[in-house]
């Protein structure tokens, strides 16, 4: 469509505007007011569900956390029976499984967004970048059948029994279990995870550096590395860290692929080859069926930690993404 | 750093006339560079083969499973009323969430000012971020624990607004500002301008966003193991406002019996999800390329 | 200001050991025949008997080509030491293009192709085992538009010599490559602020002072200047005529009283019609005195008389 000059059209606009009827200007009066006033009520009903959840997780703590306090952050028995709750081994699980995926997937990540946006051949990152989202696309509930099912025998067989015989000492590596659910695995799901994500927000950091700034440590005579090293990387440092922010909201908020190899205990140990559970797990596994008013509660107690840890993740994430912009750091 | 002592001299001095090749410790910061390289290269393949491995599992176990009467039927020798439950159910949140997600991207590009904008993005940001599991939990407690496939739609639809608005809003980005100042000009009504110009330009990049969020919708567990995974797939139900049948909770099911047939059932199911997703996802990425050669031609 | 005001004692060393006889020396005073040398012959034969400083450069018959399309043809000429060598011309007819080609730069670009020879110090630097980063070592770059790194105006300069293993007296080779570069006095308070908060010309010098402060063989430079206003370009003239000798520079440039100002060499580039299509081209190179006064080539009078361009 091609575009009339807008410019000095104001006076067209007017003559246009006075050849309308006065019923049509009513009508377009209305009809601005009307999509106008739609439109807002979309986005102020997406806050009020934003609102109306946040509420109704809190609410529902609210039984358990009168009747717990902040103890139950630092109690572990989880008996639902016997009307005690105890979050710690479910917090610590969490923490752990989330650790895990991040300090092993940040890493990966990055080095993939490298490779997507700096060293791999255009026909190349045509390929391979379509594949790394693919990864993102699986469901939660294959994913986690899939390590129930063919992940968990492997590593009991061959990976963790090595890492226990090789590195044992070290109280992570205890000894393995015989089924294959453990933390463990959980941990692994959760970097397969986590990775697809940190990796395509790293390549559109990365290719966003400017060449001119690439061009310049190229020219004074450094190898490929020492460029991403001296200015690709410290640019995007916040954007990097924003990145991973929204990874771990990933890995904090899985239940489903978490709860079906994580061996559903509520417990922690530092082993990471036993079995144990995270917040979101346990959530996705008793919440069905709660056994009494308090089980219930202690649920959404959970769930209201949960919550609180993933948006603060999750804003701190947007904050610092708008913050530096996009290849954060450059000042122009 | 010297890692081989007597080798790395520090090039202060050196004669230009020499052949161009690696001088001073340039061999040892070539090696180091192509080995961070190569580290980068593995850390691709190795994501692709994880990829691989886990198609191929869920192909290989799966395709056994597969046959005509497996789709069609009921249980228990086949899911057939666990693809349509899906269906519905998606469906419906869909239907719900395609407009809402579509005003509020609207809203972020034409109507909000910057004092709007920002908090509104982050609304959607964090709408985007919330743990299924928790929108879950919130769904039950809104139909008051009666189970129904609405009540799963009503989740879905959650989860499905900030992708649409997200989807949205860069294919509204897109539209060049010369078309939207022709409408001005012209004395065209905003709204008018809006709901025949701009909002069908942007169609090509509404649908490919909704397709995605279809596809993620069809693979979400939580929202349909709380809201209707009391329902049985021994018959097709097409009525939502009772429990439907759905694929994830079915292959969340099977997987923590230990049944091995279960299992061999439960991979059919998988590999059929994950076609429907790759067919969706394929589908988008080129409807998507193609809306974007048109309004940036 | 005079030359004396940035240069270094060139005979003390960095590291306090003795230097190497036999060494190449960083030179501080410009060589011996370098201004009034008379070019108007090329042979390695001639030149010598005319005391000319033998060639960095030699290019010969270079054309260069982006896919099937051909930006440059038939440029053959060679670029002397301690010399500043001028490229004028219009807008897109191959200075930039022929100037990046100069030290692999133009590698980045996918359809790149070069056919002919280059060759530096008698080295084909197309051969096949050329390490790029190597040339670009002994070949350094300034850009057209200034583009410090988002460090600290010590890091900007700090960073090249501490990848290239140079550890030891860092501080003292900044100051002299700030010297060098006529930054020094004004950022000397104010090493650790970020290179981002200097002005326009500033900036431009500190990418001047980090391009010498590897003490590289040659200094190509990409209109240096064009991105900055009138008085910061009069300074990078000033800081160019300074470096003359110590370094051999290869300037392109848009603004030819710049060239006539400070230029030993100018060579004149244009767009010729061969076939269908206009390639750009090597049509006068001279003397920048014989180039400005009394060039030879038609065009060239017409350009720098300022008919066109």
């Amino acid at each position: 469509m091609s575009a009339t000059p807008p410019a000095g059209s104001a006076s067209l606009k007017l003559a246009r505007s006075n050849l309308q009827s006065p019923a049509r200007k009513r009508a377009d009066r209305f009809g601005d007011l009307s999509l106008r006033l739609i439109c807002a009520a979309a986005a102020v009903l997406a806050a009020v569900v934003l609102i109306l959840i946040a509420k109704e997780v809190f609410e529902g703590a609210h039984l358990a956390f009168s009747k717990f306090g902040f103890s139950f952050i630092t109690h572990q028995e989880w008996a639902p029976p016997l009307e005690k709750f105890g979050g710690r081994g479910l917090i610590f699980g969490t923490l752990i499984t989330s650790a895990m995926a991040l300090l092993i997937g940040a890493p990966v990540a990055i080095s993939i967004g490298i490779f997507l946006a700096l060293l791999a051949p255009t026909a190349v990152r045509n390929v391979i970048s379509p594949l790394v989202e693919m990864l993102a696309a699986i469901p939660s509930v294959i994913l986690g059948f899939w390590g129930l099912i063919i992940l968990g025998p492997v590593l009991v067989s061959t990976i963790e029994p090595f890492l226990h015989n090789t590195f044992g000492f070290i109280p992570i590596f205890g000894s393995p279990q015989t089924t294959g659910a453990s933390i463990f695995n959980a941990g692994l799901l959760l970097t397969i995870m986590v990775i697809p994500i940190i990796a395509s927000v790293t390549r559109d950091l990365f290719s966003a550096v400017p060449r001119d700034l690439q061009d310049g440590a190229a020219a004074l005579g450094s190898t490929r590395w020492e460029v991403i090293r001296g200015v690709v990387l410290p640019t995007t440092l916040s954007g990097i860290t924003a990145a991973c922010l929204l990874g771990l909201g990933r890995a904090l908020g899985e239940a489903i692929a978490v709860s079906q190899v994580v061996g559903g205990a509520t417990e922690s140990h530092l082993s990471l080859f036993k079995t144990g559970g995270t917040m979101a797990s346990i959530i996705a596994l008793q919440f069905p069926s709660p056994v009494n008013a308090l089980h219930l509660s202690s649920l959404y107690y959970l769930a209201a930690i949960l919550l609180v840890i993933g948006v603060a993740s999750n804003l701190l994430a947007s904050w610092i993404g708008r913050r530096w912009g996009e290849a954060g750091g450059i000042a122009r | 750093m010297r890692l081989w002592p007597g080798r790395s001299r520090a090039t202060e001095e050196f004669d230009p006339t020499q052949p161009l090749v690696a001088t001073g410790n340039l061999r040892r910061r070539h090696l180091v560079s192509r080995f961070t390289q190569g580290l980068a290269i593995a850390a691709a393949m190795a994501a692709v083969a994880v990829l691989v491995i886990v198609i191929i599992a869920v192909v290989s176990h799966g395709v056994k499973a597969i046959s005509w009467e497996f789709i069609t039927a009921t249980e228990p020798n086949g899911i057939g009323p666990f693809l349509v439950g899906t269906g519905i159910v998606v469906a419906i949140g869909t239907l719900i969430a395609l407009p809402i997600g579509v005003l509020i991207s609207l809203f972020l590009s034409e109507y909000a000012g910057n004092r709007l904008a920002r908090p509104v993005q982050t609304l959607m940001d964090v709408m985007n971020g919330l743990p299924s599991i928790i929108i879950a939990l919130f769904a039950v407690s809104l139909v008051a624990n009666k189970q129904s496939g609405f009540g799963a739609s009503i989740a879905l639809a959650i989860i499905e607004v900030p992708l649409i608005a997200r989807g949205t809003q860069e294919v509204l980005r897109l539209v060049p500002g010369a078309q939207r100042e022709a409408a001005d000009a012209l004395g065209v009504a905003r709204w008018r301008s809006i709901l025949t110009i701009i909002l069908p330009a942007a169609t090509g990049g509404i649908v490919t966003a909704t397709l995605l969020s279809v596809a993620r919708a069809a693979g979400e567990t939580a929202p349909v193991l709380f809201l209707t995974g009391l329902a049985h797939g021994d018959e097709f139900h097409f009525n939502p406002f009772e429990p439907l049948p759905t694929v994830p909770v079915k292959i969340f099911q099977l997987s923590e019996e230990a049944n091995p047939e279960g299992f061999t059932q439960a991979w059919g199911l998988s590999l059929i999800l994950i076609v429907i997703i790759l067919v969706l996802g394929l589908g988008s990425r080129a409807l998507l390329n193609r809306s974007k050669r048109k309004l940036t031609q | 200001m005079s030359i004396d005001d940035y240069t270094f004692d060139a005979a003390q060393s960095t590291n306090g050991k003795p230097k190497a006889p036999g060494r190449v020396r960083i030179r501080t005073e410009p060589l011996p025949g370098v201004i009034g040398a008379p070019a108007a012959t090329e042979s390695a034969a001639e030149a010598h008997f005319h005391l000319a400083p033998e060639p960095v450069f030699e290019a010969k018959d270079v054309g260069i080509f982006y896919g099937a399309k051909q930006a440059l043809i038939d440029v053959t000429m060679n670029i002397r030491r301690g010399q500043v060598t001028a490229l004028i011309g219009p807008s897109g007819c191959g200075k930039t293009t022929f100037l990046r080609s100069l030290n692999r730069m133009n590698d980045s670009v996918p359809s790149f192709r070069l056919e002919g020879q280059v060759l530096y110090h008698g080295h084909d630097m197309y051969g096949s085992n050329v390490d790029t980063v190597e040339v670009r070592r002994r070949i350094g770059m300034v850009f057209q538009k200034p583009n410090p790194f988002p460090k600290s105006i010590y890091d900007n300069i700090a960073w090249a010599p501490r990848n290239l293993g140079m550890r030891q007296g860092m501080s003292e080779r900044v100051e002299k490559a700030l010297r060098g570069a006529a930054l020094w006095n004004e950022v000397k308070d104010r090493l650790k602020d970020s290179a981002l908060g200097l002005s326009g010309g500033q900036q431009q010098r500190l990418c001047i002072a980090r391009a010498i402060a590897i003490e590289p063989d040659v200094l190509l430079l990409d209109e240096p200047a064009s991105a900055l206003d009138p008085i910061a370009t009069g300074a990078i003239e000033d800081l160019i005529h300074s470096l003359k000798g110590r370094f051999t520079i290869v300037i392109v440039t848009h603004n030819m009283q710049q060239a006539a100002r400070v230029a030993d060499r100018t060579a004149f580039f244009s767009l010729e019609t061969r076939g269908e299509k206009p390639i750009g081209s090597l049509i006068e190179f001279d003397d920048t005195e014989k180039i400005f006064g009394s060039p030879r080539d038609p065009r060239t009078r017409d350009y720098v008389q300022g008919r066109f361009g």
